[in-house]
């Protein structure tokens, strides 16, 4: 049977990695690892999993490939417990494959826990993996490029510290000419709450900053954005295991809320983003809960629906449909709530199946688009049970609240010819919502 | 081949239940320990109510998405564990032994509902094998261990029914099969059987998670 090593994909920052390490030095960072790092949960999932195959039908890698070494369990098998099985003392080529797994075929997207009835973690066991390939130094270029610019900057594009304020300046400007009133507030302490976005909006989705803007502006609501790092949410040294730096950003985060005084942070619409800031870090940084309260957009947008504060000047009329991203739906059991927004959005909405908790991913999440070109067409093969679930709707409409979502259903939908388009929520309550004069 | 039994029935028996019985505890006292020392972090967001209400799901047939995705191994699978404990608990053969040795004794199966039951064991033992070998997603993450805890519990249930129908030398089968259900409880603590003690506890953890934290269900 194929596994992992029959589909190795050359990746500059995986084979330089490699090329540093002696069995000697792997088996030793994997043993301080596991002394350190894990412990009754790792122990649990190791000894306890029966190799039942059941979660093979939870992942969409499998889905699409129907091949045996593409399941959850499977990926386990060629990555934890190869290196439990030798007790960590393994050849550098066995970490090339277990940080090809780890970061490019697995998107800890937790759909695989409906399956298995041990609970097992599958997404949390692949992140030790990753953990233990990060402080080995085997990590693919792209993403390592971002951790790198969270690590320098504290947002993940190398947005400069001038080019953050300039931007938002920009915008405001832009939106000005549609909303003479309309301000984006820099640094206003004590305003209700503080708005983040990660770092590709003000690279190369501006108008998401601008929409979000008329929005708040039409809502009549108090907010602002903080000047000074911290502003950034998105954070992908949670995914190569770099917790110290997912620790940085995110105290930086909270603390840039703490400062303005807020009385909570609303986050723009990402899954990883919020994943980071409302389950991970805080533990890392040793907070139960949140030191800021912390809302998804969805249910921001519920909240200003609910309070009669988005009127619409008509509803779409186009049938859509719904993609439900895994970090803010497994992640925050937002369901409901993002259908009562796209209902009260559009007149025709035609469910995928299946959906809510049950659906697939995108297969961009994770930080696996993050891993850039060379591994690109694989995870676009790799989730055609996607593109057939997407195309059973019918519609031309797909709406994600969700940017890695969106990356990976509009490969999905070029690839295959879908002749789809995928929506924002602040995308269409923009375009849909009375603005006022 | 009587003194072997008489070992079996006799002291080997004690040393079983003294192994699994205290095995069990110690495997349990010892990962509690070690879930405080290092996964406080996670611990610390345990809610029984959201464990509770998922494991009521998990123990329903097609009660989760798993099961009923996988609609085969969940027959088999809830068939083969719920006579795993009913057979040896309710089997008459065994609360005999028990009485005479203990003076202990609770209500019986009849024995031909105990023999069906014995037997859809085995057939599910088959099962699980034809699985292991045939099934490319099951074959490819299986080891020797899986084939040893199979086998342990296959042997266990195959040698009870063939002593129950005389096939073969009685004694040496009943003997046999003593040997083995003494190896099972033996190896409970200690090999991939020990999702008996752990499964409920891993799942009500990955529950509180989806339940007190996340707001989704994981079933």
């Amino acid at each position: 049977m194929k596994t992992i090593a029959d589909r190795l994909i050359e990746d500059e920052g995986l084979r330089r990695g490699v090329g540093r390490l002696t069995p000697e030095k792997i088996q030793k960072v994997f043993k301080e690892l596991v002394a350190g790092e894990c412990g009754a949960r790792m122990k649990t999932y190791m000894e306890t999993c029966v190799r039942c195959g059941m979660c093979a039908k939870a992942c969409h890698y499998y889905m699409s490939h129907k091949d045996p070494s593409y399941t959850p369990v499977a990926k386990v098998s060629q990555t934890m417990w190869r290196l439990f099985d030798a007790d960590g003392k393994v050849d550098p080529e066995v970490i090339y494959q277990c940080a090809q797994v780890a970061y490019t075929e697995c998107n800890l997207c937790r759909r695989c826990i409906h399956y298995c009835p041990l609970g097992i973690d599958t997404g949390y066991i692949i992140s030790v993996v990753r953990r233990l390939c990060h402080k080995l130094g085997v990590t693919p270029q792209y993403i390592q490029d971002t951790a790198h610019s969270h690590s320098a900057t504290m947002n993940q594009m190398w947005v400069k510290d001038d080019e953050w304020p300039d931007t938002l300046q920009w915008q405001e400007e832009e939106a000005r000419e549609e909303f003479p009133g309309l301000r984006i507030p820099l640094d206003v302490e004590g305003a209700d709450f503080m708005y983040s976005v990660i770092a590709p909006e003000p690279k190369f989705r501006t108008q998401l900053i601008y929409q979000a803007a008329a929005i708040f502006h039409a809502a009549g609501v108090s907010w602002t954005m903080p000047a000074t790092p911290g502003w950034d949410n998105s954070n992908m040294a949670m995914f190569t295991g770099d917790s110290e730096i997912m620790a940085r950003v995110e105290r930086a985060h909270y603390e840039a809320a703490q400062r303005l005084r807020v009385k909570r942070i609303v986050m723009g619409e990402c899954g990883h983003a919020f994943r980071a800031v409302y389950d991970v870090a805080n533990r890392w940084l040793g907070w139960k809960w949140h030191p800021v309260p912390v809302v998804h957009s969805v249910e921001f947008f519920w909240e200003l629906i609910q309070q009669g504060r988005i009127k619409l000047t008509h509803k779409f009329a186009e049938p859509v449909t719904i993609h439900d991203p895994c970090n803010v739906i497994r992640g925050r059991g937002l369901m409901e709530k993002l259908r009562e927004v796209v209902h009260f959005l559009c007149d025709n909405v035609v469910e995928m199946t299946p959906n809510r908790e049950h659906n697939y991913c995108c297969c961009a999440g994770g930080g696996v688009i993050n891993c850039g070109p060379p591994f690109k067409n694989v995870r676009i093969v790799g989730n055609s049970i996607k593109a057939e679930q997407l195309k059973a709707t019918g519609v031309h409409w797909c709406i994600a609240p969700c940017h890695n979502c969106h990356g990976g259903l509009d490969d999905i939908i070029s690839k295959f010819d879908l002749n789809m388009h995928t929506k924002f929520l602040g995308d269409l309550i923009y375009e849909l919502m009375e603005k006022p004069e | 081949m009587h003194a072997l039994y008489d070992l079996a029935v006799g002291p080997l028996a004690w040393l079983a239940f003294a192994v699994f019985i205290l095995g069990s505890i110690y495997r349990l006292m010892s990962m509690r320990a070690l879930a405080l020392k290092k996964d406080a972090a996670f611990v610390a967001y345990i809610s029984w109510p959201h464990a509770i209400r998922s494991l009521i799901h998990w123990v329903t047939p097609f009660g989760a998405l798993g099961w009923r995705e996988n609609p085969g191994v969940t027959i088999v699978t809830f068939l083969f564990h719920i006579c795993l404990f009913v057979v040896p608990l309710f089997l008459m053969g065994h609360i005999v032994l028990f009485d005479t040795f203990h003076g202990w004794s609770w209500p019986a199966l009849p024995d031909g509902v105990a023999d069906t039951l014995s037997i859809v064991v085995v057939l599910a033992c088959a099962y699980f094998l034809w699985r292991r070998l045939s099934v490319p997603e099951v074959r490819f993450v299986t080891r020797s261990h899986d084939w040893l805890v199979l086998a342990l519990v296959g042997a266990t249930f195959l040698t009870g029914v063939l002593a129950y129908h005389r096939i073969g030398d009685n004694l040496f089968m009943t003997t046999l099969h003593v040997l083995c259900g003494e190896a099972m409880l033996v190896a409970i603590p200690f090999t991939r059987l020990s999702h008996m003690l752990f499964g409920f506890f891993s799942r009500g953890y990955i529950a509180s998670e989806f339940g007190s934290v996340r707001f989704a269900k994981d079933w």
